[in-house]
């Protein structure tokens, strides 16, 4: 019914393809912008329970994966599946925590304002959420240590307080498997250290976390899992093991000038 | 920008059209203002004459419609859709004129929903289609619209008998024109936009905060964005003959701009917007029912410019004035706490109780004449320093734990900066100097457990061999 773009491509999947007891399985996703391909044929099953984090240099696609998941950008090939089923029929337990930058924060509404529309989804048609939705609204902003700015209007918090309240919205949700968007960009130690134990908190509650993440200096520190982006999967599993110089020198290292190129053609020839 | 001028280029000719109440026994070429009698104030405050309550109270309907519907078009960042809208209204008015004649207002306002919806369309498609920017296309939509309507508006009055100006108060509104049917029409609307902004309030929020966020809880965004829109070209429709489909825009963005300096909350803004709406367009109908030579779309417009003015200005917190008078006091704040900081410094220096004179004072930093002789009449109101007949200035025990304290804060800032930031120690007092006003006492205790400087006063680094 509230479904906008779908998650699958009009022509192929199959549900074989899926791995169904993954928390999230991507199958053969190309993902293509104003005829660009900006992911090739990714496969992935995110490990349940697990913190994985996604890394890749600028332009690699991570957040336009994370988005391709949660069908916010449509598919040119291949399909998503959440416990086996597609997006539509799981979004109760899917969270997202979208890029910080990529709202209004001069918008008029409060801190709780923000965290109670994580409740929205819960939530029929016409209904407005009521005093149990503002509860579990309110118990979010306490776990991110932000019930004492509840009332405060989100222009006025700092950058890090913005990032946290973000987060409880995410947390509102009350979802199992979590996707967020760089959580940890540009936030003061404080609030790093704060949105880490809260992962972990979530981690150790059995959920699965997919964080975009920036800083290759703290990937073997905080996560369990990484998967390394650059508009294909270079690897992707356990951090001890992929997490290696020669892996992100493929990653980062060097253009990937076929595919640019194939890219930029097939661009080309879409005008 | 083309569309401001087209706006500006139309809202003048609308000046030639704007009489709207026919003067008896006088010069056409009179307009001078007339003002009105006091039996004439009596009647048209108490709305005595069947007329101006209709015209007032249709006003203000449409001003509240607007007012609360233009919040939503506001946030979503579409006020300029609606100047494309309105403006797109018109060739529909003339084509249903040509085949329906001036009588059917009802064909008439469908002709004007049938081609502002089409405008709307063309202005996404554009989008959608070319690389366009979203201002081009509403320029663009907004004077090919208007300028086709114009075209077969005159192709109409040459055409048609009847009325040949009748479709003029489409253009420029004509509310003394109103009848019950155009009042009960805007009736409807308000009650329109009322429920369904009472059903919608959490749909609507939601898509004009984070519109994908609100996708990805499976929210049709491009539905509520539909039936948004729809109360938009409702409120519009029928608020054409009110203030005519030039200024319409006016009521849709100015209550909400307004309303947005007052609050921080999104219901309280859309009731304050509502108000406003309201406001203006009562204000509007009944001064220029007052003065038979003023046309109300335009004076209700200027009255909502008002409003937003004095909201602008006036409005606590976000308003300018209250700005200014922030920035004010904390440029006090500032020029008192660096005297004070002066003053304990040269007592370091010199000895404790030291008179310092007002030239060394001057010395110490570049001040602005006006901010030192304010700082020393501060702090001698809060005894915090002695003054002599000579103007040599004293610490008293209060100003120097004042003292002590800000100059604790401005060590404790610069030593960060030079170790944990790599500033030059040269350069150091200048960044100190604006930050460390605003530190608030638990940054202050994190600097302490950074630099482990508990209590003590840091030394100088602007002094050789206080630095490591």
């Amino acid at each position: 019914m509230k479904q906008t773009i779908s998650t699958d491509a009009p022509m192929n999947h199959q549900a074989a393809d899926h791995d169904a007891a993954a928390p999230v399985s991507i199958h053969d996703m190309t993902v293509a912008y104003h005829h660009k391909p900006v992911l090739w044929d990714i496969d992935f099953s995110a490990v349940e329970g697990r913190l994985t984090a996604i890394i890749g240099p600028n332009g690699a696609g991570k957040s336009t994966l994370v988005k391709a998941c949660l069908g916010l950008v449509p598919l040119a090939s291949g399909s998503v599946r959440f416990l086996g089923e597609p997006y539509k029929k799981r979004r109760r337990l899917v969270g997202y925590v979208p890029q910080r930058e990529s709202i209004d924060w001069d918008f008029p509404a409060s801190a709780l304002d923000v965290v109670t529309m994580g409740r929205y989804g819960h939530l029929p048609w016409c209904v407005p959420p009521g005093r149990k939705h503002k509860n579990i609204a309110m118990h979010a902003l306490e776990q991110v240590g932000m019930a004492e700015y509840a009332k405060r209007q989100i222009s006025k918090l700092s950058g890090g307080q913005q990032q946290r309240v973000f987060l409880a919205r995410a947390l509102a949700q009350d979802a199992q498997i979590y996707f967020m968007d760089e959580p940890l960009a540009g936030v003061d130690a404080a609030t790093e250290s704060a949105i880490i134990a809260l992962l972990n908190d979530l981690k150790a509650k059995g959920r699965t976390i997919l964080v975009v993440h920036h800083d290759l200096q703290t990937v073997k520190e905080y996560f369990d899992e990484v998967m390394l982006l650059n508009m294909r999967i270079v690897a992707s599993g356990p951090t001890s093991e992929v997490f290696t110089h020669d892996n992100l020198r493929k990653t980062y290292g060097g253009k990937l000038t076929i595919l640019v190129q194939a890219a930029e053609a097939l661009a080309r020839s879409g005008q | 920008m083309g569309s401001v001028a087209v706006a500006l280029s139309a809202s003048t000719a609308s000046l030639l059209f704007a009489g709207d109440a026919p003067v008896v026994g006088r010069s056409i070429t009179d307009n001078r203002l007339i003002w009105p009698s006091w039996d004439v104030v009596v009647r048209t405050l108490s709305l005595h004459s069947y007329n101006t309550f209709i015209v007032v109270l249709g006003t203000t309907l449409l001003g509240i419609a607007a007012g609360i519907v233009g919040t939503f078009t506001y946030l979503r960042k579409r006020a300029m859709v609606s100047d494309a809208l309105s403006h797109a209204t018109l060739p529909g008015i003339a084509c249903m004129f040509l085949i329906l004649g001036d009588k059917n207002l009802i064909g008439l306002l469908s002709g004007a929903v049938i081609t502002g919806i089409l405008g709307v369309l063309v202005v996404l498609g554009l989008r959608h289609v070319s690389r366009l920017k979203e201002d081009a296309a509403i320029g663009i939509v907004l004077s090919v619209f208007f300028g086709a309507g114009m075209v077969l508006v005159t192709f109409a009055q040459q055409v048609k008998t009847g009325d040949p100006s009748g479709l003029n108060r489409f253009i420029y509104g004509k509310p003394a024109g109103m009848i019950r049917l155009d009042a009960a029409l805007i009736c409807i609307a308000a009650a329109a936009v009322i429920i369904g902004v009472v059903l919608l309030f959490k749909e609507f929020r939601i898509v004009c905060f984070d519109q994908q966020f609100a996708a990805t809880q499976g929210w049709p965004v491009n539905l509520i964005d539909v039936l948004m829109m729809g109360l938009l070209v409702l409120t519009t429709v029928v608020g054409l003959q009110a203030v005519g489909l030039i200024l319409v825009v006016a009521l849709l963005i100015i209550p909400a701009a307004a309303a947005r300096f007052w609050t921080d909350g999104l219901l309280k803004m859309t009731l304050l917007s509502g108000l406003f709406g309201a406001l203006s367009g009562y204000l509007g109908s009944t001064i220029s029912a007052l003065f038979a030579r003023l046309p109300t779309g335009p004076v209700i417009v200027v009255c909502a410019g008002v409003l937003f003015f004095i909201s602008m200005f006036f409005a606590p917190r976000r308003g300018v004035i209250a700005s200014l008078i922030r920035k004010h006091r904390l440029r006090r704040r500032i020029a008192f706490q660096n005297l004070l900081r002066d003053l304990t410094e040269l007592e370091e220096a010199v000895g404790r109780g030291a008179r310092v004179p007002l030239p060394a004072l001057l010395a110490k930093r570049r001040w602005v004449g006006v901010d030192l002789r304010r700082a020393l009449a501060q702090a001698v109101d809060q005894g915090m320093t002695t003054s002599d007949e000579q103007q040599q200035v004293r610490l008293t025990r209060s100003g120097r734990a004042e003292g002590l304290r800000v100059l604790r804060n401005h060590r404790l800032w610069e030593m960060y900066l030079i170790s944990h930031a790599d500033i030059a120690p040269s350069h150091v007092d200048r960044d100190a100097d604006l930050i460390e006003h605003l530190l608030p006492p638990d940054l202050v205790r994190e600097l302490e457990e950074a630099l482990e400087q508990q209590a003590r006063i840091p030394p100088s680094p602007h002094v050789k061999g206080a630095l490591p």
